[in-house]
Parts: structure tokens; C-alpha cells; sequence
């Protein structure tokens, strides 16, 4: 694996290159791309390059910051980076201030992370997916934050007249021979007078000190005191509130309107006007604007999924479903088989989709969460027909994501809706529009098939099949570029490099295979990665198989899969994850335990956990909520490399297993006639506290790797496996659709397509406590 | 343009706005006061939560009509003049059990358990944990109920 070498252990004590940069106070910099990849993820702009504005990038490219990550150490002593990355909750800025924090021996909270601007620069380089970003950022910004230590320490030696290495740094100070200054004081000796190089050693693992030491978010105060601010929160002058009638069906376009001057003319009300996606309204509060959508009048072409429901779209599926091969096994071979549907899932964070947007004749501007800054702002480039320089697009930080805001869906309609009045708008979705028209997860049916005979397990087949995933936001190049020189590209494209690069099966199971195949097109639905991609899918019916296999040879399921396992860090995340979480005590009837391991993203997984599947826990009654089995437990077990925050890790571990319960027991979409049912909270069934586990335990395993590997998604696929695993093992019967309870009768009542969006109660008074 | 006045986080404040309009939007469009999210407009996800006369409420789904001269409300921004302190026991809860993910249902959360932890004097238990309806899409449920207790104990 060629990927895996590129990080190898010894890489710490390798000298790096980085570059102080001409500036009136210190300026570092760091290659943002590794000499040996820059070929592969930086020379190859997307084709065809219709939307791509050339100019642009040769623009930036010659600015003497491309491709650079740069720190700038300013006279009060605070350290300032932008970050080229997007934060929605995984915790990235505070990781990215410890690493600096450590490297230059600066306190923390002198660490000032911000998100940079859309750098067209960087094209692939700014994706935030993959579970990619602190692992793609570590040695940079380990190189700069060297660099600053330093050219600071150098400073302080000219100053001082002494040499360098007699002095030392601590907490954002240099010191030696009884004299100290403080960084701040040499920033400005500090800088550079022209761009040059710096050599640099990275601290040994072993003398980091703040990197693998608890760290609360840096960004917790603001949260909790209500001053941090989400797109929504931006007062941007004369932007004001508004949301778009949509259609009764996915995708189905404006034919007529009937009242645009009645509803014009409402209270509150500055413009009306058709988009792409349906009728905009402008107005002084969300409120009108709701009132507004919902009295327009509006007729509406076909759509493009007109009359597809969730029957039709499984009947597509499985016609599509590559073939098994029929291996040719010995005589006495137990065949082991499964066929798993996963519905339609939504990836709605809590925060609908939003963007700032103010495009005047000459220029643009706009603010919004965005995982894929480059490609929204060489689109917004396209359609407005301005020079890129002035277009400016803002990352702000984003009230979740789970892979939704690797699209900028709200920000082309803010653009639209801006362009069309001539104002600046506030463009928000109505949280039913989210769950309707929002991206999702697409629908996916797993076929596996495994031989057997005796102790050896000698054929294992997986068959995955999918509606397509939408990856036209470029994280198929990141990945591909991320592994060196992967051949390129079988028929379905990114979908396939994604697959392949990112599924694999744990376990010696003899001959293997796995592969993809897709219906429909990524026009037809609004797809897109949703947290985890493929895995919590593949890896669910894997794992089903897996204790199948077990149970023909007899085995228990833990001492198979230790057995089986490939890999020696697997191996050690599911012994000790037997120890913690207790495997095999012994449990009332209907209650069971559940056990799966996971490998992605350079990092590895277990989970255990407990379900209780008994009539008084299941028949629980909880208004306008589903209860169902309830998982009384969760302990993972995760080896992120190298941790570079437990706190953080911790964090994502407990956030991915609320992800793996809902997606196992509860949460779906239903498709019925074009358009999906769901539009609430109460409707959508996301995991809510009833569904919590009393109990859930988080352990991390010691440093693996030098190199720290992914952790935002590590946590779903691993225990939406294991759920449905323990569900099986509780239930006796290997659970085959997920969720479990999606063909059960609706628990609600489904909102109405038209008008499009509920009014707000008015009844809230009732319901204080 | 009717007049509407009440008491927001300890000041007397006016506003102009119709009847109609929901409380939510007054606070953050009008007032410009964001610490009160908008997660649905249907009184379902309650990232919203605020206080009216020191009980829970959900501003999406009030009229401003109905709400009275002498009414106070308060949004996450005055919780911790409620207390007389820089920040209230249970946003020091949330900051040493480190909460938050992405945040945004955060200020939602800790209004519902500032009205829970008063209406029943104390700790909750696991039952009263069920019984809580605010979506955390991040799934930061676990150290909402750790943090929620330890809340209660300084309040």
C-alpha cells in the first residue's frame, strides 16, 4: 500500500521545508501538499472546465502564499491561522490549535483559528470529507509552527547576542541565561524582509505536550452563552429573510404562478420571484416569509421521480444487483447468505440549509457553512459571468453537517434569489423542505454470499448496490489524489473509486470480493455522502454474515472475529473491547449483546453494545416519538493513530454511535409518489433521549501510528453493525431492512405537499414547564 | 404597525411588528438577539428555548400578541443575570463536561434544563432524561444528562 508508506513512522524525525514570508510581522508558512503528492492532487483541475475560471486560479496561484498554509505571529502575541477547512461540530479548530499550540510551545488560547475564505488557490486542497482534515494538515501545520519557533528564537538570540541553542521556549515565551521575551515582543524581529526558506526538525512524538492531553472545545464558550454565530446570526446589511415555495414533488420545476402581486402585497413582504428551485420570497421576518410561501399559488412540471416510491426504487435496485458468482467449493460446503435493503436516510443537521448572499452588478459576496468552498465559488463564477476576484465567498461555521454541506445548495439559491431582487437575502430552508427536498443517503440493497467448509471460510462476495451517490463536489478527487497513483476510474466513476478505496472486508475469508453497481442518475434524487458513506451500510451486512459464519462453525462470535481477523490493531481494539465491555456475561431472554470492528480513514474501531428487545422496553409509549428496541449500552473501542485530542475523540465516538442506533432501529425516509413523506423532527426519527443508552463508554486505545488517521464518521458504521448484530442475536432472527421498523405502519401523520410548508402553532403558551 | 412591549432579559423593550408573528422572529429578526435557534418552526425540536417568567417556552410557536407588557422573557444571552454571575451553574455544567459539538441546539438545551432542574428541585433522573424532546443532531446526548446533574447540584 503506497498510501500507507507515504506516513511512515519515522516521518517525525524527517527535516521539513517550510518558508517565512516577507511581512511587517512574523509570517510563516508550510506546504500545504507533500512534494510526492503534489503532482496528483494539485495539477489536475477539474475537466470539463466550462464553470472553471482559469484566470482565477493562475491569479492565485502566483500570490507568494499558494498552496501554503500560513501562521502569522502578531505583536500581541496571538497566532493566527485560517484555516482551509470547514468547522461543523467535529471539533477541527480545536485539534488544529493544539497541533500549533504544541509545535511552537505557545499557550493555547493564544491560538486564534478562523475559516479562510473560499482560496481558489487550494481547488481540492480547501474539501473538508473523508475524515481527511487533521490528517492532511498535521505535518504542515506542524512545519509552520516550527518554523515560527524558530525564526522567535532566532530573533531573541540576534537581540541578545547569544546563540540559539541556548535558549529555550515555553508558553509562548523564549528564555535563557536569565533573560526572557515574550513572542509577541519578537514578532516583529522575527519576520522576514523577502520570502525564504526555513529547514526545520519536528519535535519528537514524545516531547509533544499538548497534542494527547484533554482539551475542552475552544469554541465552548460561545456556544454556550449563545454568542456563536451560525449564517443565520450574520448581520449582513439589508440581507434580509428568505425561503423558497417548493415543489410537491422532487425536482419538479415552476409552470405557472398565480398570485405573485396578492402575495406581493402581504404584510412584511419586499419581493417575490421565480427561481430554479421554485418561488423565492423576500421579506422582513422569517415569519412573513412563511406566511408568504404558503399562500402562493403555484402549478408545477412532472418532477423526475414522478411515481416513484419505495417499492418501485427496491424493484430497481435488485434488478440492478450484479451477479454472485457461483464459486466452484468441495462437495460438504455450507453456503451463508443475506440480502439487506437500507432506505432513503436524510443527512439534515440542525441548522436547515442557510447562506448570506449579496451580488451586485459588479460583484458578489456571500457567507455560509460550506465543506467544498472552491467549487461553490468557481460556480458562482459561472452563473453570475464575474471575474473570480470579485466574487468573495465566506466559510462560516455550520450547526452540523453529516456530509449535507459538501453541497452548497442554499448558497446558488441565495445567489439566485439575490441576483433576481437586486438585494441582499437571507436565504433559509423551512425545516420540512430540508427533510423533502435536502440531500440524502441514498437507498442501498448488500448481497452477500459466503462459503464455508469445516474451520476455513473460502469465499466471501459482496454485492452493493446503490442509487447513485452524488460526489460531483470533487471528493472523489480528494480521494483519489489522497491514494497515490490509484488506477483511475472503472465505469461509474468517482462512486466506484470512493467504494473501492474506502470498503474491505476485515476478515480472512478466503477468496473476496466486493463491488458496487448504481441506479438511477444524480439528477434524479438529492444525494450526496452522508456521514460514513458506504461503510455503515457494507459494513452492517458484513458483519450480520459474519456471526452467520460463526454460528455454522460453532464459534462465539468474539473469538471468531479474533480468529479471523486480519490485522494485528484490530486484533488488539477487539480483545480489549471483550475486556471493557464485559462480552459474554450472561443476559435475561430478549435482552443481547453485539459485537463489530471497523477499519477506515488509518484508524480502527470496535463496538459492543447491549440491546433490550422485551415487550415493556419495546411497546414503550412516548408522544408523537418511536421507541422500539432500546440499546442499553454502547462501549467503543477506537485507535485513532495518534489521538490528538481524547476529549474530542471521545466526542465523535459517542455523536457516530447515536448515528449507528438511529440508522439501525429507527431513522428513514419513506418515498411515496416522487417525494418523501417525512418533514419534522417528530416525523424523521433521528435518536432522541428516550433512545439514549444509559450507559456509554469510550476507550482509547495507546498511540499506534505517529500520524494521527480520521475519526468524524469512525463511530456510526461500527455501531450500527453491532446494533444490528446484538438485534439478532436478542431476537433470534438476522434483522434484513433498515431501519428495522421502516415497514412497520407511519407513526405520523404526514405533513401535506401543498401547501408546501406547515404554519407555526400559536399555541405555545400551553405548553410551558 | 401595532406596538408590542415586554421584558427582555431584564430591559423594557418596543417593538412594531404584526400581530401574527411568532415570537422567535421578533427576538432574532427584529431584535437581532440570536442565542434562540431556529430548528423547525413546529414546536418540535426546541432549539428555541427560552424562558417566560422563568418557565420553559418555545418562541416559534407564540404570537407576539400574546405576550403582555409585565411578561418576562429570557433568551440564553440574560440566563446568567438570572443568577448574578458571569455565566449561570448550568453553562459552567456544559463547559466542564465539554458539550458542545457543533453548538447549535446548545443554548435550546441548557434553557430546557435550567426549567427542568427548577420545576423539580434537583437532579433528574433517568425517567425525567427520556422525557426531554430537544434534538442534538450531533448526538451529544450522553454528556447533555452528565452535564445536566452536575448543573443541578450548583443551582
Amino acid at each position: 500500500m503506497t498510501a500507507t508508506r507515504r506516513f511512515n513512522p519515522d516521518v517525525s524525525r524527517r527535516k521539513f521545508l517550510g518558508w517565512a514570508v516577507a511581512s511587517s510581522t512574523l509570517v510563516v508558512a508550510a506546504s500545504l501538499v507533500p512534494a510526492s503528492e503534489a503532482d496528483a492532487s494539485i495539477l489536475s483541475p477539474p475537466e470539463p472546465s466550462d464553470l472553471f475560471d482559469l484566470t482565477d486560479l493562475l491569479t492565485d496561484a502566483t500570490l507568494p502564499t499558494s498552496l501554503l498554509v500560513t501562521v502569522t505571529v502578531h505583536p500581541d502575541g496571538t497566532v493566527a491561522y485560517a484555516l482551509p477547512r470547514a468547522e461543523v461540530g467535529q471539533g477541527l479548530t480545536t485539534a488544529v490549535a493544539m497541533i500549533i499550540a504544541d509545535e511552537m510551545d505557545a499557550p493555547i488560547d493564544s491560538v486564534q483559528v478562523t475559516l479562510s475564505d473560499a482560496r481558489s488557490d487550494l481547488l481540492w486542497n480547501q474539501l473538508t470529507g473523508g475524515s481527511n482534515s487533521v490528517h492532511s494538515l498535521y505535518t504542515p501545520l506542524r512545519t509552520a509552527a516550527a518554523v515560527a519557533r524558530k525564526r522567535l528564537v532566532a530573533a531573541a538570540a540576534a537581540q541578545w547576542n547569544v546563540s540559539p541553542d541556548s535558549l529555550s521556549t515555553r508558553d509562548g515565551i523564549v528564555s535563557g541565561g536569565g533573560r526572557t521575551a515574550t513572542y509577541g515582543s519578537l514578532a516583529t524581529a522575527a519576520a522576514a524582509t523577502q520570502t525564504a526558506t526555513e529547514s526545520v526538525t519536528l519535535k519528537d512524538d514524545a516531547a509533544q505536550a499538548v497534542i494527547g492531553v484533554a482539551q475542552g472545545r475552544v469554541d465552548a464558550l460561545e456556544a454556550v452563552t449563545g454568542r456563536k454565530q451560525f449564517a443565520m446570526d450574520l448581520q449582513v446589511p439589508n440581507a434580509l429573510p428568505t425561503m423558497v415555495h417548493r415543489a410537491p414533488r422532487l425536482n419538479a420545476k415552476v409552470l405557472t404562478v398565480a398570485n405573485i402581486a396578492a402575495v406581493r402585497a402581504m404584510p412584511g413582504v419586499t419581493d417575490v420571484g421565480i427561481v430554479s428551485t421554485g418561488v423565492a420570497v423576500r421579506a422582513q421576518t422569517f415569519g412573513q416569509c412563511i406566511d408568504a410561501v404558503r399562500a402562493l399559488q403555484v402549478t408545477w412540471t412532472g418532477g423526475t421521480v414522478n411515481g416513484e416510491s419505495d417499492a418501485t426504487v427496491l424493484a430497481k435496485l435488485k434488478k440492478a444487483e450484479l451477479p454472485l458468482l457461483v464459486p466452484k467449493v468441495p462437495l460438504l460446503t455450507k453456503t451463508v447468505e443475506g440480502s439487506f435493503t437500507f432506505y432513503f436516510r436524510s443527512n439534515s443537521p440542525l441548522e436547515t440549509n442557510c447562506a448570506i448572499a449579496d451580488v451586485r452588478p459588479d460583484s458578489a459576496e456571500v457567507w455560509a457553512a460550506m465543506k467544498s468552498p472552491v467549487i461553490t465559488k468557481q460556480d458562482i463564477v459561472g452563473k453570475l459571468g464575474l471575474p473570480g476576484n470579485k466574487v468573495t465567498v465566506h466559510v462560516v461555521e455550520g450547526g452540523g453537517s453529516f456530509g449535507r454541506h459538501l453541497f452548497s445548495d442554499a448558497v446558488y439559491e441565495a445567489v439566485e434569489a439575490s441576483k433576481l431582487f437586486g438585494k441582499p437575502v437571507k436565504l433559509m430552508w423551512h425545516r420540512t423542505d430540508d427533510f423533502r427536498h435536502g440531500r440524502t443517503h441514498p437507498m442501498a440493497t448488500s448481497r452477500v454470499r459466503a462459503t464455508v467448509l469445516g474451520a476455513e471460510v473460502l469465499t466471501y462476495e459482496q454485492r452493493h448496490t446503490s442509487v447513485a451517490t452524488d460526489f460531483t463536489h470533487g471528493i472523489g478527487e480528494l480521494i483519489t489524489a489522497a491514494a497515490a497513483r490509484f488506477p483511475i476510474l472503472g465505469p461509474l466513476g468517482f462512486s466506484e473509486a470512493v467504494f473501492t478505496l474506502t470498503q474491505n472486508v476485515s476478515y480472512n475469508y478466503g477468496v473476496t470480493d466486493q463491488l458496487l453497481n448504481e441506479t438511477f442518475t444524480v439528477n434524479d434524487f438529492h444525494t450526496g455522502s452522508m456521514r460514513n458513506i458506504y461503510s455503515p451500510d457494507v459494513r452492517t451486512a458484513q458483519e450480520l454474515i459474519t456471526d452467520q459464519i460463526a454460528k455454522v462453525m460453532g464459534k462465539d462470535p468474539l473469538a471468531f472475529r479474533l480468529a479471523f481477523l486480519k490485522d494485528a490493531r484490530l486484533k488488539a481494539v477487539l480483545t480489549k473491547l471483550g475486556q471493557v465491555g464485559n462480552w459474554g456475561r450472561a443476559m435475561p431472554a430478549g435482552t443481547a449483546q453485539g459485537i463489530a470492528v471497523h477499519s477506515e480513514y488509518k484508524s480502527r474501531v470496535g463496538a459492543l453494545v447491549e440491546i433490550d428487545c422485551r415487550p415493556a422496553t419495546v411497546n414503550r409509549v412516548v408522544a408523537d416519538g418511536v421507541t422500539g428496541p432500546r440499546v442499553t449500552k454502547v462501549v467503543i473501542v477506537v485507535d485513532a493513530g495518534r489521538t490528538i485530542n481524547p476529549e474530542g475523540l471521545e466526542a465523535q465516538m459517542q455523536g457516530g454511535a447515536m448515528d449507528g442506533i438511529a440508522q439501525t432501529l429507527t431513522s428513514s425516509l419513506h418515498l411515496v409518489n416522487g417525494i418523501f413523506e417525512e418533514g419534522s423532527w417528530d416525523n424523521y426519527y433521528y435518536t432522541r433521549q428516550w433512545n439514549v443508552p444509559p450507559e456509554v463508554q469510550v476507550v482509547i486505545m495507546p498511540n499506534t501510528t505517529s500520524t494521527p488517521g480520521g475519526a468524524g464518521e469512525l463511530g456510526c458504521g461500527v455501531t450500527q453493525a453491532a446494533v444490528a448484530c446484538a438485534y439478532a442475536r436478542a431476537t433470534g432472527t438476522m434483522p434484513t431492512t433498515f431501519p428495522i421498523n421502516h415497514n412497520q405502519p407511519l407513526g405520523f401523520t404526514p405533513l401535506p405537499t401543498v401547501p408546501p410548508i406547515p404554519q407555526s402553532p400559536t399555541d405555545g403558551l400551553a405548553h410551558t414547564f | 404597525m401595532p406596538t408590542h412591549t415586554f421584558v427582555l432579559n431584564g430591559e423594557q423593550v418596543s417593538v412594531d411588528v404584526a400581530d401574527d408573528v411568532r415570537v422567535l422572529w421578533v427576538l432574532r429578526d427584529v431584535l437581532g438577539v440570536t442565542g434562540p435557534k431556529y430548528g423547525c418552526g413546529l414546536e418540535v425540536c426546541r432549539a428555541c428555548t427560552c424562558h417566560l417568567n422563568g418557565k420553559a417556552f418555545h418562541p416559534c410557536s407564540v404570537q407576539i400578541k400574546d405576550i403582555q407588557p409585565t411578561d418576562e422573557i429570557t433568551t440564553i444571552e440574560g440566563l446568567p443575570a438570572t443568577v448574578g454571575a458571569d455565566l449561570h451553574p448550568m453553562q459552567e455544567a456544559w463547559l466542564d463536561v465539554d458539550v458542545a459539538q457543533c453548538g447549535y441546539c446548545q443554548p435550546g438545551q441548557i434553557m430546557t434544563a435550567v426549567a427542568l432542574v427548577k420545576a423539580k428541585g434537583g437532579a433528574l433522573d433517568d425517567a425525567d432524561f427520556d422525557a426531554i424532546r430537544n434534538v442534538c443532531r450531533c448526538g451529544t446526548y450522553h454528556r447533555i444528562r452528565e452535564a445536566i446533574n452536575q448543573g443541578a447540584a450548583n443551582m
